[in-house]
């Protein structure tokens, strides 16, 4: 056995990290008891009178499980929507889909929103405290997808000893393992995306569940699928709620029918997701579900401590903190040029300058990094420049953040460059100075006691804002505690880490607040110096 | 031979006529008072002597440099800033320099003087309109005497030939006046050229060599002060003295 198969036996059904808990709102439906009514077990006869069961799964990006076709939009097709009309035909009974947050599943079930969670769920220990799993229905495996000329990449260790970028799904069996083997890893929300990246070069590869590669992965020209497969498996199951046993079995019944009639298969060979992995669902016991606890709970939920999550928060705060400086800095350069031009420039370059601050305080930040992120590139590869405009999701949001808050900084700039009376500059002038000189020694010294109490509080807005870095795969301390939270912690854990991060924010902005507040006093009230005798 | 000399200066603004022909030779040494009533002209008379403002007619001769109507070329203007040092109304120090350092910034950053060199003819000025002791404050720790103190000291750093004085006691309390205006008596006994704009009377009178009464942009009258002052021609002079001199 090489290392990397030893690693995954051990990791990958055990990295307890499971998906999909609640994030700290989630505390409240805690408490609640579903309406029982619902919930009361029908006999067969009843059969037909019964409400639809409500299935709950996200069908935004979700092909192949569940998606909405896209040659009539309106309707949902998927292998996961072919499995449940089947056994819909089983139990003889409608079940509805309910569009549902990935990642709230769980949460869904809990709350009594859905009566069943079928979406690629993933049997984990975690998740097994607070569901009831079906018997398992299909069996994955990880694969890696990389681009043809990138002959370097052939396995997980290459990833590993590359420090190759990998890009996977939040909150998966293949990012907890990235994240175990120390790989630079990069989580994103959407199947599409990674692949996209990936083909325009800002990852190295993609690694995930072997029916999201073969459906997003196979024909798309320049990339290539990785043989063999990652080892390790993991099992796809229905979720309902514990107290919802007889449900349950009806359902694993049904599962066993589906498999032994063949049905199952015939599902997944049009789908073209039929493997030899599938044999090891087909004894028609509980094999399978032994076999997920023998290879998923080797260990089990790999201690929510303040010691296994913090240094991922102080990490996660450490890049906040850079990308709020270096976002500033950007921001003060242009913001500065920008104020000059509005003062100074000829005419033509006061109004473009007008017009750059118009727009950027127009447009919310978050589009304004998705248009940089995803719509650039595709802009510039009309004009063949889409190597130079694609930036990773770092320098992204640094250019984003910094060209957004220069607008503001600009305004402040400017107010505070006029506001400097005429008479400075007449001084400087008969003693010779340039007006650069001027500007220089003069001028934008006085004026930046009169920017700095307002730009601090910029700097802490914008150290705010860094948070929407995450919706371009920028783990930032924000991102890090929805990975965190929605990761299999309890509800202890759950708290702590949300006490946790909270302080962090805390910890950095309020000696900035503090410092804004201080400036302004010693600068406004005092002017300028009185202070010092 | 240092002198300035004023032909048919003329300066518009805004469709007005604010200077209409001025005639006016000051020359080396001489201390030269101008009076006049709000408004007509004497600020904007320095600021073309200054090369601060441009000016639509005339000619003006400072030294060996000569400003002609129209925009004035940025290295005239210096050369010109050179010969001639300003002192402005309302002091303009820099506040965020030190008294050493506004006096200092000129010598260093126009002259090309070392730090040390322009700080040290920062000090021997500061002890020259007696602020050696202040040398260490910010302008708003200073009173407004002191201020204007520093200011002159400022002018003077550069060197020059001249200097022009734009009612640089209006802003200063009656009793702060003197301390200012004894500066610009010893300045007048070392020989430095001065066009003093000021409602003192009593100043021109006893400091001035020459006192000269603008009005309308216009020259009433230029002589000696005992002349103009005592017994002057118009009746436009004699309305303006008697309210100043109340
Ligand atoms: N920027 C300007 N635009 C238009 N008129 C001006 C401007 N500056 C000064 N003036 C006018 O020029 C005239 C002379 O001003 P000034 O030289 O400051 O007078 P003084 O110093 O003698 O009080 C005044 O009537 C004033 O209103
Ligand atoms: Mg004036």
């Amino acid at each position: 056995m090489d290392i990397e198969e030893r690693k995954m036996r051990l990791r990958w059904g055990c990295v307890a990290i499971a998906v999909n808990m609640a994030m700290l709102v989630s505390l409240a439906g805690c408490g609640h008891t579903h309406a029982q009514t619902d919930n009361q077990q029908p006999s067969p006869s009843e059969k037909v009178s019964l409400p639809p069961l409500r299935w709950g799964a996200d069908a935004e990006g979700g092909a192949p499980y569940i998606f909405y076709d896209p040659e009539r939009p309106d309707q949902l097709i998927g292998f996961e929507v072919d499995l449940i009309r089947a056994l819909e035909r089983e139990l003889g009974r409608r079940i509805e889909h309910q569009q549902y947050d990935f990642k709230k599943l769980v949460d869904g079930l809990e709350r009594g929103d859905i009566d069943l969670a079928m979406n690629g769920l993933e049997i984990t220990p975690d998740r097994q405290k607070r569901v009831r799993f079906s018997r398992p229905y299909y069996v994955f495996k990880l694969q890696l997808v990389t681009r043809e000329g990138e002959t370097a990449i052939n396995s997980l260790r290459d990833c590993v000893e590359q420090r190759a970028r990998v890009g996977t799904l939040e909150n998966t069996a293949a990012s907890r393992l990235l994240e175990e083997l120390g790989v630079p890893t990069f989580l994103y929300d959407s199947q599409v995306t990674p692949f996209e990246d990936l083909a325009v070069g800002r990852l190295d590869a993609v690694l995930m569940d072997v029916p999201i590669v073969l459906y997003h992965g196979r024909n798309k020209p320049g990339l290539r699928l990785v043989e063999p497969l990652v080892s390790g498996r993991g099992y796809y199951a229905i979720a309902f709620r514990k107290d919802d046993e007889e449900l349950a079995r009806q359902f694993d019944a049904a599962l066993e029918r589906l498999l032994a009639s063949g049905e199952l298969r015939r599902i997944y060979e049009k789908w073209g997701l039929w493997n030899t992995s599938q044999e090891e669902i087909y004894p028609p016991n509980q094999f399978g579900l032994e076999l997920a606890r023998q290879e998923i709970s080797t260990q089990p939920l790999a201690g929510w401590s303040f010691g296994s999550y913090f240094p991922l928060l102080l990490r996660a705060a450490w890049l906040t903190v850079e990308l709020t400086v270096l976002s500033m800095a950007v921001a003060v350069v242009i913001g500065l040029i920008l104020a000059v031009c509005r003062l100074y420039g000829p005419y033509p370059l006061q109004l473009l300058a007008l017009c750059y601050v118009e727009f950027f305080r127009g447009i919310p930040v978050l589009l304004l990094l998705y248009f940089l992120y995803f719509g650039l590139p595709a802009i510039g590869q009309v004009f063949g420049w889409d190597v130079a405009l694609r930036w990773s999701p770092f320098v992204t949001a640094v250019i984003g953040l910094g060209l957004n808050y220069a607008a503001y900084e600009a305004e402040i700039y400017r107010a505070a460059i006029s506001s400097i009376p005429r008479a400075q500059w007449e001084a400087a002038a008969s003693l010779g100075l340039t007006p650069m000189q001027t500007f220089r020694r003069i001028i934008l010294p006085q004026a930046l006691r009169i920017i700095l109490p307002p730009s601090t509080t910029d700097f802490v807005a914008l150290f705010k804002d860094t948070s929407l870095a995450g919706t371009i795969t920028v783990v930032e301390l924000s991102k890090q505690y929805q990975i965190l939270s929605t990761s299999g912690a309890d509800y202890r854990a759950l708290v702590e880490i949300g006490i946790a991060t909270a302080l962090l924010y805390l910890l950095m902005a309020v000696p900035l607040g503090y410092l804004s507040r201080r400036l302004e006093e010693r600068w406004h009230a005092g002017h300028l110096v009185e202070g010092r005798h | 031979m240092f002198e300035i000399e004023i032909r048919g200066l003329v300066k518009r603004l805004g469709g007005r006529t604010i200077l209409n022909g001025i005639e006016l030779t000051i020359e080396q040494g001489e201390t030269l008072a101008v009076l006049g009533p709000s408004g007509s002209g004497k600020s904007t008379l320095l600021r073309c002597l200054n090369a601060l403002t441009a000016f639509d007619a005339g000619q003006i001769r400072v030294g060996d440099i000569v400003l002609r109507p129209g925009k004035v070329p940025r290295d005239v203007a210096i050369q010109v800033r050179r010969q001639l040092g300003m002192v402005f109304q309302d002091f303009a120090l820099f506040p965020h320099l030190r008294a050493i350092d506004n006096v200092a910034l000129g010598p260093r950053l126009v002259l090309g003087l070392t730090k040390e060199q322009a700080r040290q003819r920062g000090v021997q000025l500061l002890k020259r309109v007696g602020l050696q002791h202040r040398a260490e404050a910010f302008p708003a720790q200073l009173s407004g005497g002191e201020k204007q103190r520093v200011a002159i000291a400022r002018a003077l750093a550069m060197e020059p030939k001249g200097l022009l004085c734009d009612e640089i006691t209006s802003a200063l309390d009656p009793e702060l006046k003197w301390e200012v205006l004894s500066v610009l008596a010893d300045l007048k006994k070392d020989g430095l050229t001065m066009v003093v704009v000021t409602h003192e009377v009593g100043f021109a009178r006893r400091v001035a060599d020459r006192v000269c009464i603008l009005s309308d942009g216009q020259i009433l009258e230029v002589g000696l002060p005992q002349q103009v002052l005592e017994n002057p021609k118009t009746a436009r002079v004699q309305q303006f003295l008697a309210r100043v001199m109340t």
